[in-house]
C-alpha cells in the first residue's frame, strides 16, 4: 500500500522501526545494559551495603577516576576502530609522553606550558607517522603500531635510565609544576561529596567523549569514519579522503594518550616510562564493550564511556568483594570482553536484518 | 555546467547525435598482457549500450578506463565530442561520468541517508559548528528513493537490511542525484535473483527515459536484450562489433560472446556424456544389488 509500483513486495519488508527497536539496535545499547548489570552485581556481591565501601561517594569517586582515565583513551580508540584500524602504541605513548613532559620541566627547566606543547607535538607527530606508515604501506595497523609500541617503550626506558641514573622514574615533577596554575587543568579536585573527591579528569572524559560522539554522528568527517571502516575501496571510489581520515584518527589516539599522560604525571608528581603498560588493550576492551566492531564500520564513541565505566566499576569493585582481590580483575575483564563481543554480534545482526 | 542534473535533458535534446561519452580505438596493456586492443564504444543521451562479454574479455579494464581508474595506452576518450583525459574517478565524476561498481556500491553498516550523501554530505552551521545536516539528508534521501520506487520509512535503517536489488538501485539513484549524465553499471544484476534483477533493469529503463546515457556491463544476455539499444561485444580484449537492437537475437549474442565454437564444443561434449551415461546405465544396478 505504501509502495510506488511493482517493486512492492521488497519495500513492504521495511517495517517502521519503533523507538524501542531503535534503541535495541543502537551500538551502545549493550554497554548501557552491561553498565547497570555490572553495577548491580557488584553491589549485590558486597551485600547491598549503602554508605560505605562500594556503594559510597568515596567508592563512586574512585571508580569514576579510573573510568575517566581509561575513557579518555577509549573514545578516540573507538573512532579509530570504527575506521577499521588499531593503535597499540598508545600504551607506551602514555609512558613516553609522560617522560617528555617530566624531563622538559625538571631536567630542562622549561615552563609547564612549553612542556605541554612539546609533549602534544611529539604525540601528534608519532600518531601521524603511525598513520602515514599504515596508509602508505598497506600493512595492518596492528603490526605497525605493535612496532611503535615496543620502539617507544624501549627508547623511553633507555633514555630515562640515561638521564636519571638507572631509574625508570623521573621524579620532582610535582614540585617543579606545583606553583603553575596550568597544572590545575590536569590535577585538581572538582568537588567533594562525603569524602569522595571528584577530580578534573571527569571533565576531560566528558569533553573527549562528547566531542568524539559529535564528530562521529554529526559531521561529514564522522560519516567518512564509518565509511572508511566499512570499505576502503568504496569510500575511495566515492571520493572520501581515506588516508587523511585515518592519519587524523591516529593523531587523535596519540593525543588522547598524551592527555592521559599529563593527567597522570601531574597528579602523581613523577613520570614513569612504564606507566600506561597494558592501557592499549584496556582502551580496545572499552571500545568493544561500548559496541564497536573489531572489524570496523560500526560502533559508538558514547558507548566507550559506558565501557570505561564498566572497567572502573570492575577494577575497584573487586576490592570491595570479600574473598576476592585485584588478581581477579584481568579474569573478569577478559570474560566481559568475550560477552561484549557476543552481544555486539547479536545487536549487529538485528540492526542489519541478519543480512551481511 | 556538466554536473548540473537539470541541464542533462536539454543537452540530450540539443545534441543527441553526438555521443555523451565515446571511446575511440582504446588499447590498454599490462606489461606484456594485451587487456584491450583497439576497442571503440560510444553512448548517446537516452541510450543504453550493453557491454557484453565473457569473464576475462576485458570488460573491467574498459570500464575502469572509462571511469578514470586507468589511463588508455592508445586511443582517446571524448565527452560531448571533445577529447578529455580522465586523471581519477573523481575527475570522471566531475565530467558527469558515474560508475557503480558491482560489490562496492554501498556500505551495509551505514544508514540509507548516510550512504546516499557519502562524500557529498550537506552541512549547516559555520566554523567549528559546521555539521552534517541529517534532517535534510534524511528528507532528501527518502524523497529521492520514493521517486525511484523504493519506500524507505526509516532512513536510519542500515542498508544491510535492504535487498540486493534495492542496494544497487540506491547506488544508481545516488549517482544520478549528484549529476551523472553517463551511468556506467558494472554487472549490476549478476549477483541478483530474477526479481531483484528486475528492479535494477526497470531502473535502467527509467534512467534512459530521463535522458541519461547508460553503459550496462553484463554477461547475462537475458538481462541485456530487453533494455539495450546497442550491444557491444567484447572478446579477448577486442571488440567483435556493435549491434543495434533488433539486429541480433539471443543465440547470436550468446554465440559471439562465448566464442560460438566453444559453445558448440560444449554441447557436443554434453551430448556424448549423456550418451555414455545412457549406455552405462544397464550395467550400473548389479554392483549395488
Amino acid at each position: 500500500m505504501t509502495t510506488v509500483d511493482g517493486t512492492g513486495s521488497e519495500a513492504q519488508r521495511l517495517r517502521r522501526a519503533s523507538p524501542l527497536r531503535q534503541l535495541l539496535t543502537r551500538p551502545e545499547f549493550g554497554s548501557i545494559v552491561g553498565a547497570i548489570l555490572i553495577f548491580v552485581v557488584f553491589w549485590a556481591l558486597t551485600g547491598f551495603t549503602v554508605g560505605k565501601g562500594f556503594m559510597s561517594w568515596q567508592g563512586f569517586a574512585a571508580y569514576i577516576e579510573v573510568a575517566a582515565q581509561v575513557g579518555i583513551l577509549g573514545a578516540t580508540v573507538a573512532l579509530l576502530m570504527i575506521a577499521g584500524e588499531f593503535d597499540l602504541s598508545i600504551g607506551s605513548m602514555v609512558g613516553a609522553a609522560g617522560l617528555i613532559l617530566g624531563l622538559s620541566i625538571t631536567q630542562f627547566g622549561l615552563p609547564l606550558w612549553l612542556g605541554l606543547i612539546i609533549t602534544f607535538a611529539f604525540a601528534l607527530a608519532v600518531g601521524a607517522l603511525n598513520g602515514y606508515i599504515v596508509v602508505r604501506t598497506g600493512l595492518p595497523s596492528f603490526i605497525v603500531t605493535l612496532g611503535s609500541l615496543y620502539m617507544l617503550r624501549g627508547a623511553g626506558l633507555a633514555l630515562t635510565r640515561l638521564v636519571s641514573n638507572g631509574q625508570t622514574i623521573v621524579s620532582g615533577v610535582g614540585t617543579a609544576a606545583a606553583d603553575d596554575p596550568i597544572s590545575k587543568l590536569f590535577n585538581a579536585v572538582l568537588f567533594t561529596i562525603e569524602g569522595g573527591d571528584f577530580k578534573i579528569e571527569l571533565v576531560w572524559w566528558i569533553a573527549v567523549v562528547g566531542i568524539s560522539t559529535w564528530i562521529l554522528l554529526r559531521t561529514r568527517f564522522g560519516n567518512w569514519i564509518f565509511a572508511v571502516g566499512g570499505s576502503k575501496e568504496a569510500s575511495r571510489n566515492i571520493g572520501v579522503p581515506v588516508n587523511r581520515v585515518k592519519i587524523l584518527l591516529f593523531m587523535a589516539t596519540a593525543a588522547s594518550a598524551a592527555l592521559f599522560a599529563c593527567i597522570q604525571v601531574l597528579s602523581v608528581g613523577n613520570a614513569d616510562v612504564l606507566r600506561g603498560t597494558g592501557k592499549e588493550f584496556e582502551a580496545i576492551i572499552t571500545a568493544v564493550i561500548g559496541g564497536t566492531l573489531l572489524t570496523g564500520g560500526y560502533g559508538s564513541a558514547l558507548g566507550s564511556a559506558f565501557g570505561a565505566f564498566i572497567l572502573g566499576v570492575t577494577q575497584l569493585g573487586i576490592f570491595f568483594v570479600p574473598g576476592f582481590n585485584s588478581d581477579w580483575y584481568a579474569f573478569v575483564l577478559g570474560a566481559l570482553l568475550l560477552v561484549a563481543a557476543l552481544v555486539n554480534n547479536w545487536i549487529l545482526r538485528r540492526a542489519s536484518g541478519a543480512r551481511s | 555546467m556538466t554536473t548540473a542534473p537539470s541541464t542533462s535533458t536539454d543537452a540530450s535534446a540539443a545534441a543527441s547525435d553526438i555521443p555523451v561519452l565515446e571511446a575511440q580505438s582504446i588499447s590498454k596493456y599490462f606489461g606484456r598482457v594485451v587487456a584491450l586492443k583497439d576497442v571503440s564504444l560510444s553512448v548517446k543521451a537516452g541510450e543504453v549500450n550493453c557491454l557484453l562479454g565473457d569473464n576475462g574479455a576485458g570488460k573491467s579494464t574498459l570500464i575502469k578506463t572509462l571511469s578514470g581508474v586507468h589511463r588508455p595506452d592508445d586511443g582517446q576518450l571524448l565527452i560531448d565530442g571533445h577529447p578529455v583525459t580522465l586523471s581519477s574517478p573523481h575527475d570522471a565524476q566531475s565530467h558527469g561520468i558515474a560508475t557503480v561498481f558491482q560489490d562496492l556500491a554501498v556500505l551495509p553498516l551505514m544508514s540509507v541517508s548516510r550512504n546516499f550523501f557519502l562524500g557529498n554530505e550537506p552541512t549547516k552551521g559555520r566554523g567549528p559548528f559546521r555539521r552534517f545536516d541529517m534532517a535534510y539528508a534524511d528528507r532528501t534521501a527518502q524523497e529521492h528513493m520514493r521517486e525511484i520506487g523504493i519506500e524507505v520509512r526509516d532512513t536510519s535503517q542500515l542498508v544491510g537490511t535492504m535487498s540486493g536489488g534495492e542496494r544497487q538501485t540506491l547506488a544508481i539513484a545516488r549517482a544520478e542525484y549528484f549529476g551523472a549524465r553517463v551511468l556506467i553499471l558494472d554487472e549490476p544484476t549478476s549477483a541478483l535473483g530474477v526479481k531483484q534483477a528486475a528492479i535494477v533493469l526497470r531502473h535502467i529503463v527509467r534512467a534512459r527515459s530521463r535522458g541519461l546515457a547508460v553503459i550496462f556491463i553484463t554477461h547475462n544476455v537475458q538481462h541485456a536484450l530487453p533494455v539495450g539499444d546497442k550491444f557491444t561485444i567484447l572478446s579477448h580484449g577486442q571488440s567483435l562489433g556493435v549491434f543495434k537492437r533488433g539486429e541480433v537475437g539471443m543465440n547470436e549474442l550468446l554465440g559471439l560472446m562465448g566464442g560460438g565454437e566453444e559453445l558448440e564444443d560444449l554441447s557436443r561434449e554434453l551430448d556424448e556424456l549423456q550418451a555414455s551415461a545412457a549406455s552405462a546405465e544397464p550395467e550400473a544396478p548389479p554392483p549395488s544389488g
